[in-house]
């Protein structure tokens, strides 16, 4: 599974259930300028450990909170190494 | 502890303020305390007020606490209602606390019975005060947390139950508070009246405000002390903003702090002292966690004093002068048991001589620092006339401490993915969404063939998170 296009795919659906606009989803978005919300992100990273099998917010108590859309798509394709 | 228990809070502020100048900002508006002090932001009818039950229902933080500073020893009650509770429950709110007045900056079209007798409108403009001789009262605080059925629990406190936990040392105008929290519940109320005490100054946060303008703000002001949910936390860390802020001292409460969230948090704030707490509204302050660890030593339930603490069916129990002393509306039962002890139904898990946080007997889900009963989750799930039962419950989430799941038994049994199904489940998330605040509505709605019954015909609550 391409990590990338399912984080783009969840992150769509979320928006849409949530009924939240996304702007453009860039690597150098930053993560609060989305329109998601804490729920919204809760949400996406519950979806994304059932596309994935892991939650990298849960797995290291040290690794840096992302800041921008790269950051977060980086975490997901580093610990889906 | 304040040590000369003072007759109202202004009393309280009064003797504060002697020694420095401190403000209270929410943004658009700042005032000196002295200024609030000297006049009345209820267009100088606080002596009007002398004696009844009033409700303050203020979109804006900063008249809410104007309004309390106001009419603490003058009122014999005030209902302190949050910025989001839902006007259909106010009747019951009226009724329950015997409200007779009314204190908003905004217009309430339905208090819903004629027993509110007075209106003050506020637009947080200062004038001199009335010249009246209001009465002197032990004024009862009364906050408003969520109930099993949706109408809030009406809890009762007084100001020395309330300001139990905050030390009475002056800062001296050093210390400048400021909190994520909405002052209208326990948590920010706590910090409120932590700077109100202490004579120091406060920055309310703003609902409408993003992260980054809030920590533009809090960083502007320099602002020394700061307090949030966990939750929260996690949302800073991910601004870029974050930096923007330097406290020397950091408080999490309402929610399960975490070693991933105190780790990054001395990481990013490596100048600070971090700090998280328990506190209930019902149960008070109990006790700080100073160590930079998650969950509590276990000799703190022995050594925090002037509150007792024990474990029993393993849930913590609690009783001390900080607790709540009872509920007004008779619906929700005893706060206390008999002995005097608030259950807080948070299960506790002893290891390696510490305790750990594992979930709440009465299976409430704690969603960002805000509490979702099941029941309520799944009287809205059942409504759907294809659902014969649902269990509501938690799955833990790594950003937001806890979501809510349901289970849900079909009346006929699900097919393989169909596309019926699927219209099903989208018309129960319509139904939640509709009728549930966005963080009640089930993340995930899992189809089931069965559901765990006791021989009672009760659901069986998983016990854990």
């Amino acid at each position: 599974m391409n990590v990338r296009n399912e984080i783009v795919t969840q992150v769509k659906q979320v928006a849409q259930e949530q009924k939240k606009r996304l702007p453009p989803l860039t690597d150098g978005l930053e993560l609060l300028n989305s329109g998601l919300d804490s729920l919204c992100f809760a949400i996406l990273v519950s979806r994304l450990e059932d596309s994935f099998g892991l939650d990298p917010f849960a797995a290291s108590e040290d690794a840096p909170f992302p800041v921008t859309f790269g950051d977060f798509v980086n975490l997901y394709e580093h610990v889906a190494k | 502890m304040l040590q000369n228990s003072p007759a109202s809070i202004s009393e309280a502020i009064s003797t504060a303020v002697d020694t420095c100048d401190p403000f209270v900002s929410s943004g658009e508006t700042s005032l000196l305390l002295r200024d609030l002090l000297a006049g009345s932001l209820l267009g100088g009818r606080s002596d009007e007020l002398s004696g009844s039950s009033v409700l303050i229902a203020t979109t804006d933080q900063l008249i809410a606490a104007a309004a309390l500073i106001e009419l603490d020893g003058v009122a014999r009650r005030m209902v302190l209602c949050p910025p989001d509770s839902l006007e259909e429950y106010l009747p019951s709110i009226v009724e329950s606390a015997e409200v007779d007045a009314i204190v908003s900056d905004r217009i309430i079209n339905h208090p819903g019975t004629a027993r509110v007798s007075s209106f003050i409108h506020c637009d947080g403009k200062i004038v001199p005060k009335g010249y009246g001789s209001p009465g002197r009262y032990e004024t009862e605080w009364v906050l408003l947390t969520s109930g099993t059925t949706g109408v809030p629990k009406l809890v009762v406190h007084t100001l020395a139950s309330l300001a139990g936990a905050i030390s009475c040392e002056p800062s001296n105008g050093r210390v400048i508070w400021s909190t994520f929290y909405d002052i209208r519940r326990y948590g920010g109320l706590q910090i409120l009246l932590r700077a109100l005490l202490t004579g120091s100054s406060l920055l309310f946060s703003n609902a409408q405000e993003s992260t980054a303008g809030f920590l533009a703000r809090v960083g502007a002001h320099g602002v020394t002390h700061i307090s949030g949910t966990p939750s929260h936390w996690r949302r800073v860390l991910m601004s870029s903003s974050a930096r923007l802020i330097s406290p020397e001292y950091i408080r999490l409460s309402g929610e399960i702090a975490d070693q991933g969230i105190l780790n990054h948090l001395a990481q990013v704030y490596p100048q600070a002292r971090i700090a998280h707490a328990f506190a209930t509204t019902e149960a008070g302050v109990a006790f700080d966690v100073n160590d930079g660890m998650t969950g509590f030593p276990c000799s703190v339930l022995e050594r925090t004093p002037g509150v007792e603490m024990k474990v029993e069916n393993d849930s913590l129990r609690i009783r001390s002068p900080r607790t709540a002393s009872r509920y007004l509306n008779e619906l929700h039962g005893p706060l206390k048991n008999a002995d005097g002890f608030v259950d807080t139904t948070d299960i506790l898990d002893l290891r390696n001589e510490r305790y750990y946080f594992v979930g709440r007997r009465d299976g409430v889900i704690n969603v960002g620092g805000m509490k979702v009963h099941p029941e309520e989750v799944e009287e809205v799930i059942n409504r759907h006339p294809k659902v014969r039962m649902s269990l509501v419950r938690t799955k833990k989430s790594s950003i937001i401490g806890s979501l809510v799941v349901a289970d849900v038994v079909l009346r006929s049994a699900p097919g393989p993915e169909g596309d019926g199904d699927r219209q099903i489940l989208q018309d129960i998330l319509l139904l939640c969404r509709e009728e549930l605040p966005s963080h009640k509505v089930p993340s995930t709605i899992n189809f089931v063939s069965k559901l765990p019954v006791a021989d009672s015909g009760k659901l069986m609550r998983p016990r854990h998170a």
